[in-house]
């Protein structure tokens, strides 16, 4: 089988499923590693960000400018921009999965085989979650507590976040 | 804690194999990648962002009951022959190898578990063994990484699973491989065909040594791709399922070869013999090719088949950086020619000729012809 960029023979073969349909790519290992795709998994994100050119059968020039999704965001937590994720190909941290998720999920939908999670969940840190949901919620509700001047209702639940705050710290 | 020279000085685990593990699976590689939450990601942190999450991991990771007394070192301690070493052995990846300040290392004594801290994700975790064993390499793995999950707050979503750098890896952060060796399948022309079915499913494939259009030594690798909306468990019982036909598909090629052909077969394997016994300059990819026949000459039953091990720990101690090691200097390629020479010849010297083994010897070697069990 023939490199899809060049005519030496193909050994490096990716596919991905694109919009619910199979694509593949061939490589021959000059083109694969010129692309950076010697780790493949460093690949498919490209592959998404090049816009569509593998996703349409069509090859890719090298040197091909990258269209990114519009949108000017920046990652309150750490300052990543829709820039640097064109630049880097990796996001800044985890917050970043929040603040850019609709650019995201498209390509995210492009390159697994599902949009969610299946697998393993760590325990502990699922609890936490839980908690500080909680949390979130009690604290409204004493805010409007307050605000009603019903302070017996809003000591309870002042003692309710007090337990909450000791679990989660330990 | 552990020196660099005792970690290296014993060949892994895995590459002294199992007992039955000498078909065409040579190892098995799980991957996890976890990131701490409220960190930035070691590609856009800072120096000091890098430098505190290494902090709080290592000590996490050192901790841990299975990596008792291991080696575990930052990276900027080690020389590049030793990281080149570290990644010859497939215990960091050739990424990690290029970082230096604020990354490390921590690699179990006998080197079926390793750690990345801060490559692109904050920490890679691998366990490596012998054979087709995803599955309970999975599952060693994943008590280390639960007992982590004690100490240590990853970055976890509902929906998107564990979040990593990299979108590719989300959910599971999973990246299961499996290193394959398929010389009959390359011989008889169906590795080709037998590789783009496996590519058609959704997993990868690629060559593991050669540059260009080759595959040196008939050496192949078969991931995952996808690591989100399928569980761990799917995820590698179909890459266990595909895996072990490619395996029985070897083994029928081998077979059929050696039923077909069988001049054409010890030809290749006589002469391989008596380059790798005789040969005073031998490059890499000469030298790979001919350890893929010997290897294939030992699963039929041409030589002893502990030889398997033999070209296994070989294949690793003719790269490069461990023939440097070996040297204790750095030496121009010309010279690595002699010295891979000298050693394979050493190693070899003790090994009799397939003709000779394989006319005294012709009931073992048709018991392991017909005994796809080895898979």
């Amino acid at each position: 089988m023939k490199c899809d960029f060049c005519d030496s023979k193909a050994t490096v073969f990716l596919t991905q499923l694109v919009e619910g349909q199979m694509k593949k790519v061939c490589l021959c290992d000059s083109c694969a590693k010129e692309r950076g795709v010697t780790d493949p998994t460093g690949f498919s994100l490209a592959d998404l960000l090049m816009g569509g050119g593998v996703a349409e059968g069509k090859p890719i020039a090298a040197g091909t400018a990258i269209p990114m999704p519009l949108g000017n965001g920046t990652c309150a937590a750490c300052g990543f921009t829709l820039e640097d994720l064109r630049r880097v190909r990796r996001l800044g941290c985890s917050e970043c999965y929040a603040t850019f998720r609709e650019e995201l999920s498209p390509m995210i939908r492009g390159m697994h085989k599902g949009p969610s999670h299946q697998g393993k969940v760590p325990a502990g840190l699922m609890e936490r979650q839980v908690l500080r949901q909680r949390l979130e919620e009690l604290r409204a509700r004493l805010d409007q507590a307050v605000a009603a001047e019903s302070y017996e209702e809003a000591a309870g639940i002042r003692d309710e976040i007090r337990q909450l705050n000791e679990n989660l710290v330990s | 804690m552990m020196r660099f020279s005792t970690l290296v000085k014993h060949p892994a685990d895995w590459m002294t194999g199992g007992k039955g593990q000498h078909g065409a699976v040579i190892t098995s590689r799980i991957r996890l990648a976890r990131n701490l939450r409220r960190h930035p990601f070691p590609g856009w942190a800072k120096r000091d962002q890098r430098a505190a999450a290494l902090m709080e991991m290592k000590p996490a990771v050192e901790e841990l009951p299975a990596m008792k007394d291991a080696f575990s070192q930052e990276l900027s301690g080690l020389n590049s022959v030793q990281k080149q070493v570290l990644v010859e052995r497939h215990l960091i990846s050739r990424e990690h190898a290029a970082r230096a300040d604020g990354s490390g290392a921590v690699i179990e004594r006998r080197q079926t578990f390793s750690f990345m801290l801060n490559e692109e994700d904050h920490l890679r975790m691998q366990a490596i063994r012998p054979g087709l064993q995803l599955g309970s390499a999975f599952q060693a793995l994943s008590e280390l990484d639960s007992q982590l999950e004690e100490s240590l707050e990853f970055a976890f979503d509902p929906k998107l699973g564990y979040l990593t750098a990299c979108p590719t890896n989300l959910g599971t952060g999973l990246r299961a491989s499996s290193m394959l060796h398929l010389p009959a399948l390359v011989l008889s022309d169906q590795i080709g065909q037998v590789l783009q079915a496996v590519n058609k499913i959704g997993l990868a494939v690629r060559g593991i040594y050669g540059e260009g259009t080759e595959s040196l030594g008939n050496l192949y690798q078969i991931s995952n791709q996808s690591t989100l909306g399928e569980s761990e468990e799917t995820i590698i019982r179909r890459l266990e399922r595909v895996i072990s036909q490619v395996a029985t598909h070897e083994q029928n090629a081998r077979e059929k070869l050696l039923e077909d052909d069988p001049d054409m077969v010890a030809d290749k394997i006589g002469r391989a013999y008596g380059v790798l016994r005789y040969a005073h300059l031998i490059d890499s990819k000469e030298a790979l090719n001919h350890l893929s026949l010997l290897r294939l000459g030992a699963t039929l039953g041409f030589f002893p088949a502990e030889t398997v091990i033999l070209c296994d720990s070989l294949l690793m101690d003719i790269q490069p950086a461990h023939l440097q090691l070996h040297s204790g200097r750095k030496l121009p390629p010309e010279e690595r020619d002699t010295i891979r020479a000298e050693i394979v010849r050493s190693r070899l010297q003790s090994l009799e000729s397939p003709d000779n083994h394989f006319t005294n010897g012709k009931s073992e070697a048709s018991s392991d012809i017909n005994n796809p069990g080895d898979l």
